[in-house]
C-alpha cells in the first residue's frame, strides 16, 4: 500500500497525486490515441458516442453531484446546443464560431432557468426543469421557420479550418475524446478553486455556505450555466455525429439516460460520469442481442430439454414478441436505476473503490468500511 | 460608539415573541455570552446577526456600520463568521475542504481564471492553505486533514466547525452552544481555545451557552435572557445572582 507523504501545500492541489496516476492515465491516453487503428468502424462510433455522453455527463455531474441541483432538462439543453449549431451552418458560419455560441447560448439559457430555480429544491426542481425540457421540446416542434419543426433538420459535414471532419472519420473521434478532456480537465480545475468549494459547500448545507461568505444564488446560477454550457457544447458534436436532428430525439427519455449516466457511474467522482456513459452506450447492442439472439438461444436451451419441436417454436416468438416489445428500453432503465439506488448508491465507481480497497488492505478489509450510516441528525430548522 | 450593538431587535413569528426589543452592546475584544433557558430566543439573536431570519423590529450595527440590510452572504465578508448549534458541516466533503470554504470571502478569482487554474489561482490556493494550515495546528486538528466529516465522531466536528469560522479570520465570531455535547476534557479545551482566541487572534466572541462553568471561566460579560427578553447584564457573578434570573431557572 501507498502511503503518500505530504511535505508542500502543493500536495494538496495538484491533480495527480503521485506517479501511479501518471502511468495509468498516461497509458489509458496512448490506448485512446491509438483505438481508430484497433477497433473497427461499429466500435469507434460507440466510442463517439460515449465520449458525447460523458461530456454531457460532466455537466451533469457539476450541477447534480456537485452542487446537488437535480435536473431532468438536459435533453433540452443538448437540443438547444445541436440546433443553433444547425441553424447557424445554414449560413455557412466556420465550426469554431458556431460551437462556441451554441455553448454561450446554451449558458445563458441555463442560467435563466436557474433563476427560477432557486427558490426550488428537490423534487419541484426536477417538476420545474421537466416542465422547462418540455417547453424546449414544443419550441422545437412549432417554430417552423427557424428548427423547420417534426420534419427535423439536416447537418452538414462537420468542416474545420477548410477540412471536411466526417462523422465516422478518425478525427471526428479526436475531436469528440480531446474536447471531453478539456472538459475534465477544466472541471477538476474549477473543484480544486473557491467557486467549486462553493457548490459542494451549498449542496451540504446551503445555511452554513450562507453564513461562511457564499453567494447561494449567484452559485446556483453559475452551476446551471456552466452545465448547461457543456451540454450545449456537447450537443453540438451529437447533431455533427447524427446528422440529423428532430424534436422527438430530445424527449425525457434523453434526460433520463443523463441521469442513468451519473447515477450509474457515480454522482460523486468524474470517474462516474465516464464509467456511467460506457455502461449507457452498451445497453443498445445488449438490447440488440436480446431481440436477435436470445429467442433462438432460449429455444434452444428448451429442446435439449426435451420440449418438442412445436413448444420450442412456441417459446421462440414469445421471447422474441417480449425482446421486441414497445418501451422495453424505458423499463430496463427503470429497473436499473431502482437496482443502482438500492444495491450500489456509489455507482459503479464506488465498486470499482472498494474493490482497490479490498485489494490493498487484504486481508484486512471491513466490509462495513463503506457503509453508510445516519448518526447525526441534522437540524432541519434553518433551511 | 461599541464595537458591535443591537437596537431594539425584536423577532415575531406571528403572536410568539421569539426576541423581544433586545438591546445590548459588545466591546472589541471581549467575550460576552448569552445564557437562559430554552426557546429564551439566544439561537434566535444569532439568526437575527447572521441574517438567516429578518428582524421584525430593530438595528443591528457593526464598526458603527449598519448592517441589518445586509444579504446573509455578505455578513462573513465584513468578518462576523458563527457555528451552529446543531453542527452544519459540508459532509461529504473532507476537512481540508471543509476549512478551505472558510476562506470563501478572501477568494478574488474569477470564474475564468479558475477554468485554466492559472498561476494565479495557484498562488492564491496556497496562501489559503497556509492559513488554513495554521488554524489547524492552533486547533491540533492535524490527524483529521483528509478525512470525510461523515466518519468523524461529534465531539471532532465541533472543533472542526470552530475551525472553520477560525479559517475566515474573523473579528466577530458568534459561537452556538460551544460545549454542547462535549465531554469534560473536551469541554476544557473549549474553554482554552476560546481564551487564546481572544488574546492570541485578538478575535471579539459572542456565545450562546448552557454550560455555567465555562461561561464563568472565559466570559468577561453575560446577558441572561427569558421569554426573548433581557433579564440581566454584568460581570457572571451578579448575573447568576440577579433574582430575575434564579427565578427564570428554579421557578419563583
Amino acid at each position: 500500500m501507498r502511503f503518500i507523504f505530504k511535505t508542500d501545500y502543493e500536495d494538496d492541489i495538484r491533480l495527480l497525486p503521485h506517479s501511479g496516476y501518471i502511468w495509468t492515465y498516461g497509458t489509458l491516453l496512448v490506448l485512446l490515441a491509438l483505438a481508430p487503428f484497433m477497433f473497427s468502424s461499429y466500435i469507434m462510433s460507440q466510442i463517439v458516442f460515449v465520449c458525447i455522453y460523458a461530456t454531457v455527463g460532466v455537466g451533469l455531474l457539476i450541477l447534480s453531484g456537485f452542487t446537488g441541483q437535480a435536473s431532468l432538462g438536459h435533453a433540452a439543453f443538448l437540443a438547444i446546443g445541436a440546433y443553433t449549431a444547425g441553424y447557424l451552418q445554414q449560413y455557412d458560419v466556420p465550426f469554431p464560431v458556431y460551437f462556441l455560441g451554441a455553448g454561450l447560448l446554451t449558458g445563458a439559457v441555463g442560467a435563466l432557468v436557474g433563476f427560477p430555480a432557486l427558490r426550488l429544491q428537490g423534487i419541484y426542481l426536477v417538476i420545474a426543469t421537466i416542465s422547462f425540457a418540455f417547453i424546449v421540446e414544443e419550441i422545437l416542434a412549432r417554430w417552423e421557420s427557424v428548427t423547420h419543426g417534426n420534419e427535423g433538420m439536416r447537418v452538414k459535414t462537420l468542416s474545420l479550418f477548410g477540412a471536411a471532419i466526417p462523422r465516422d472519420s478518425a478525427s471526428f473521434y479526436y475531436l469528440c475524446l480531446g474536447f471531453l478532456i478539456l472538459i475534465i480537465v477544466g472541471t477538476l480545475n474549477l473543484m480544486r478553486s473557491p467557486t467549486g468549494r462553493a457548490f459542494i459547500a451549498i449542496r451540504d448545507s446551503e445555511t452554513a455556505a450562507r453564513s461562511m461568505g457564499v453567494n447561494v444564488a449567484l452559485y446556483k446560477v453559475k452551476a446551471f450555466a456552466i452545465s448547461a454550457a457543456i451540454t450545449g457544447f456537447a450537443g453540438v458534436l451529437f447533431a455533427h455525429k447524427m446528422t440529423f436532428i428532430s424534436p422527438e430525439m430530445f424527449t425525457l427519455q434523453l434526460s433520463i439516460e443523463f441521469i442513468i449516466v451519473i447515477l450509474i457511474g457515480g454522482t460523486f467522482s468524474l470517474h462516474g460520469a465516464v464509467l456511467g456513459a460506457i455502461f449507457l452506450v452498451m445497453i443498445d447492442p445488449f438490447l440488440t442481442y436480446l431481440k436477435d439472439d436470445m429467442p433462438g438461444i432460449i429455444a434452444g436451451v428448451a429442446a435439449t430439454f426435451g420440449a418438442s419441436k412445436a413448444t420450442a417454436s412456441n417459446i421462440q416468438s414469445n421471447v422474441a414478441a417480449f425482446a421486441s416489445a414497445n418501451g422495453l428500453k424505458g423499463a430496463i432503465y427503470g429497473v436499473i436505476i431502482m437496482v443502482f439506488v438500492l444495491f450500489e448508491p456509489l455507482g459503479l465507481y464506488g465498486r470499482w473503490l472498494k474493490i482497490k480497497l479490498f485489494f490493498q488492505l487484504f486481508p484486512l478489509y471491513k466490509r462495513a468500511t463503506f457503509k453508510r450510516q445516519k448518526i447525526y441528525v441534522k437540524s432541519e430548522r434553518n433551511r | 460608539m461599541s464595537y458591535f450593538r443591537a437596537e431594539n431587535l425584536s423577532l415575531h413569528f406571528g403572536g410568539l415573541k421569539a426576541v423581544d426589543s433586545v438591546s445590548f452592546a459588545v466591546e472589541k475584544g471581549e467575550i460576552l455570552s448569552i445564557i437562559g433557558p430554552n426557546g429564551a430566543g439566544k439561537s434566535s439573536i444569532f439568526n437575527l446577526i447572521s441574517r438567516i431570519y429578518p428582524p421584525t423590529h430593530g438595528k443591528i450595527f457593526f464598526e458603527d456600520q449598519d448592517i441589518t440590510q445586509e444579504p446573509a452572504y455578505d455578513i462573513a465578508k465584513l468578518g462576523i463568521a458563527r457555528t451552529f448549534q446543531n453542527i452544519e458541516l459540508f459532509e461529504n466533503a473532507t476537512v481540508l475542504s471543509n476549512l478551505l470554504v472558510g476562506r470563501h470571502r478572501h477568494s478574488t478569482t474569477s470564474l475564468w481564471q479558475e477554468l485554466l487554474f492559472l498561476p494565479g489561482v495557484r498562488s492564491a490556493e496556497k496562501v489559503h492553505r497556509r492559513r488554513v494550515e495554521q488554524v489547524i495546528e492552533f486547533l491540533d486538528l492535524e490527524p483529521y486533514r483528509d478525512k470525510l466529516i461523515s466518519g468523524l465522531p461529534y465531539g471532532v466536528r465541533k472543533v472542526i466547525e470552530l475551525a472553520r469560522a477560525l479559517c475566515s479570520e474573523p473579528k466577530l465570531i458568534l459561537l452556538d452552544e460551544p460545549s454542547s455535547g462535549l465531554n469534560v476534557e473536551e469541554t476544557d479545551d473549549m474553554s482554552f481555545w476560546i481564551r487564546d482566541m481572544k488574546s492570541e487572534l485578538g478575535i471579539t466572541v459572542l456565545m450562546v451557552e448552557h454550560d455555567m462553568s465555562l461561561v464563568n471561566r472565559v466570559s468577561d460579560r453575560v446577558i441572561a435572557l427569558n421569554y426573548g427578553k433581557v433579564l440581566a447584564m454584568g460581570s457572571p457573578t451578579e448575573v447568576q445572582s440577579h433574582p430575575d434570573v434564579v427565578a427564570a431557572y428554579l421557578g419563583a
